[in-house]
């Protein structure tokens, strides 16, 4: 792996706005080399808006967002799934090999190291023998795992997921935090948006729980300590009135958090304002 | 009369139906993957909307050049990109959408074009222009629809992988900085070149016919894209080839005959194709039931 070296991002006084209203609101803090931080927050807090800031498809509105450190792989990034037309005719080890895409860009040829790569991270992923599938045959989590794959072919420095466990089963949604966790190990940036404050203490050693500002940024167990999980579902509040999906849906974790708005949207839908 | 009459006679005796054959398979070849493409990325009507917008650029290059090919052809592509880079800014700086934009400004074009060819033409030259003419087929216009079709295939062979790409995970290129806004725009062009190629012999308001139907029509028959790609162009140039016969025989506009014919294979995949039609659908789920 070339990229093991984590690539950091740095935000200075960050603000982000999405179809005209603000979003991200002064943000400042270090996504540092080799970290692995999940991002939380209610819904509408910006957290989407924040990745496609670092990805680079959103300008901010003021402030600085400075990657330092990423070399030839880039950023990889995982969006929600709503953008992704999943009855198209493409195949499992064709959607793999689209990770390859900084090496074979418009019209370079598709080696079979590069082919070979692929096969190896859809091993890696558990879909071993999948290769020739037609991807609108998957299930939901056997779809991730491919998208995964896909991710691991990029090999990159900085690796960024919108929802990556949105949708998917319990099983999957293990495996997959598994291979969230072997990405730290070899040393690369990791940031995850997630909803499930369990998954987020379990592997996550850093935490930014955000509301349109940073409510804390810090080691997990401190980034959400109750006070700051109050704060930011009063900070909610001043925005749950817009109209947006912000509608309820029972969360599993909410027992123990009382007084914290419940963040998980329905799977699969996009977050309106974020 | 035998069947070989019937079939073949028409193109051995005349050299104008040869040339309208020549014409069809040239244009099958570039309609079925830019179809195929439309259909799968849902901008069917898109494509129905630049075929519209095409009106008024040829009709502004009939008034000023009469009925020559050079100046019809240059005004539809001029007016066609006009009105996909016209749609697509609005899009991009109003909420409305795509479909929205790109409807309102084929409706506008579409008056406009009607309305110069019936004040400075006759009726005839209109229907000429709405419906196409076998007959119109020259050397030249077989040269124009040829180079059309070379150069259709060749840029997709250029920008297939990202297209692709734009079309299945937009979101993916855009990460990647594989500049989808530049794919988008390059098969725009393609598609309105197409139509102005096939708006000689189908004229513009049926020169769509020939892209979407046999696109909409494979996807019941086939799944991989390539696939996809090669039964459409197949059902294009049998559309053609029967749609010029009956032109022929009965006397009817080539353009309406042409699309008929390849609405009546849509009607039949819809119906009876092996995958997704209604056949399968409906008839084979009640045999493991039974």
């Amino acid at each position: 792996m070339s990229g093991s070296s984590g690539g950091a991002i740095v935000l200075r006084n960050v603000t982000l706005a999405y179809d005209g209203h603000p979003a991200v609101h002064r943000l400042s803090g270090e996504f540092s080399r080799g970290s692995l931080t999940a991002i939380v927050g209610p819904n509408g807090a910006g957290k989407s808006t924040l990745m496609k800031g670092m990805v680079g498809v959103l300008r901010p509105t003021d402030g600085l967002i400075q990657p330092d450190g990423l070399g030839g792989g880039g950023i990889a990034y995982l969006p929600q799934h709503a953008e992704i037309e999943r009855r198209f005719p493409i195949s499992v080890i064709q959607t793999v090999l689209l990770g390859h895409w900084r090496r074979i860009g418009w019209t370079r040829r598709v080696t079979r190291e590069l082919c070979e790569a692929a096969q190896r991270a859809l091993a890696a992923v558990g879909l071993a023998g999948f290769e020739r599938r037609p991807i609108g045959t998957l299930s939901a989590g056997q779809f991730q795992r491919v998208l995964f794959a896909r991710l691991i072919v990029q090999d990159a420095a900085l690796i960024l997921l919108d929802e990556p466990l949105a949708a998917v089963d319990w099983r999957t949604s293990e495996d997959l935090l598994r291979l969230i966790a072997s990405w730290h190990r070899e040393g690369r940036t990791v940031a995850a948006v997630l909803h499930d404050l369990d998954q987020v203490r379990a592997y996550f050693p850093d935490t930014l729980l955000l509301a349109r500002e940073c409510v804390a940024w810090g080691p997990t167990r401190e980034a959400l300590m109750p006070q700051n999980l109050r704060r930011a579902r009063d900070l909610s509040e001043t925005w749950s009135g817009e109209g947006e999906n912000h509608r309820s849906a029972p969360g599993p974790w909410r027992a123990g958090l009382a007084g914290y708005p419940d963040p998980l949207p329905a799977s699969g839908e996009r977050e309106g304002s974020a | 009369m035998t069947l070989y009459d019937l079939a073949f006679g028409p193109f051995a005796e005349f050299g104008f139906m040869r040339r309208a054959l020549a014409g069809c398979l040239a244009l099958a070849l570039g309609c079925g993957p830019i179809g195929t493409f439309l259909v799968i990325r849902r901008m069917s009507l898109m494509g129905d909307a630049l075929s519209h917008a095409v009106l008024p650029g040829a009709a502004l290059g009939f008034i000023l050049g009469g009925l020559s090919l050079p100046a019809m052809s240059l005004g539809g592509v001029g007016a066609g990109l006009v009105v996909a880079l016209l749609s697509g800014l609005v899009t991009r700086l109003t909420p409305l959408r795509e479909d929205a934009s790109f409807a309102a400004f084929y409706l506008i074009s579409l008056a406009l074009g009607v309305l110069l060819v019936s004040t400075h033409g006759s009726n005839v030259d209109l229907l000429h222009l709405l419906f196409g003419s076998i007959l119109a087929i020259d050397n030249a216009a077989l040269v124009l629809i040829g180079a059309v079709a070379s150069m259709s295939l060749l840029s997709l062979a250029v920008i297939y992988r990202p297209l692709v790409v734009e079309c299945f995970d937009p979101g993916f290129l855009r990460a990647v900085g594989g500049r989808g806004g530049l794919v988008h725009t390059v098969f725009l062009a393609l598609v309105v070149l197409n139509l102005v190629a096939g708006f000689q012999a189908l004229g513009t308001l049926m020169a769509v016919g020939l892209m979407m139907l046999p696109a909409a029509a494979a996807r019941f028959w086939v799944h991989e894209l390539w696939m996809l790609s090669a039964a459409s162009s197949a059902l294009a140039f049998a559309s053609g080839f029967l749609g010029l016969l009956l032109s022929y025989h009965l006397d009817l506009p080539s353009g309406p005959s042409i699309v008929l014919v390849a609405g009546l294979a849509y009607f039949a995949s819809v119906l009876c194709g092996s995958r997704d039609s209604l056949r399968t659908l409906y008839l084979q789920r009640r045999q493991p039931a039974a």
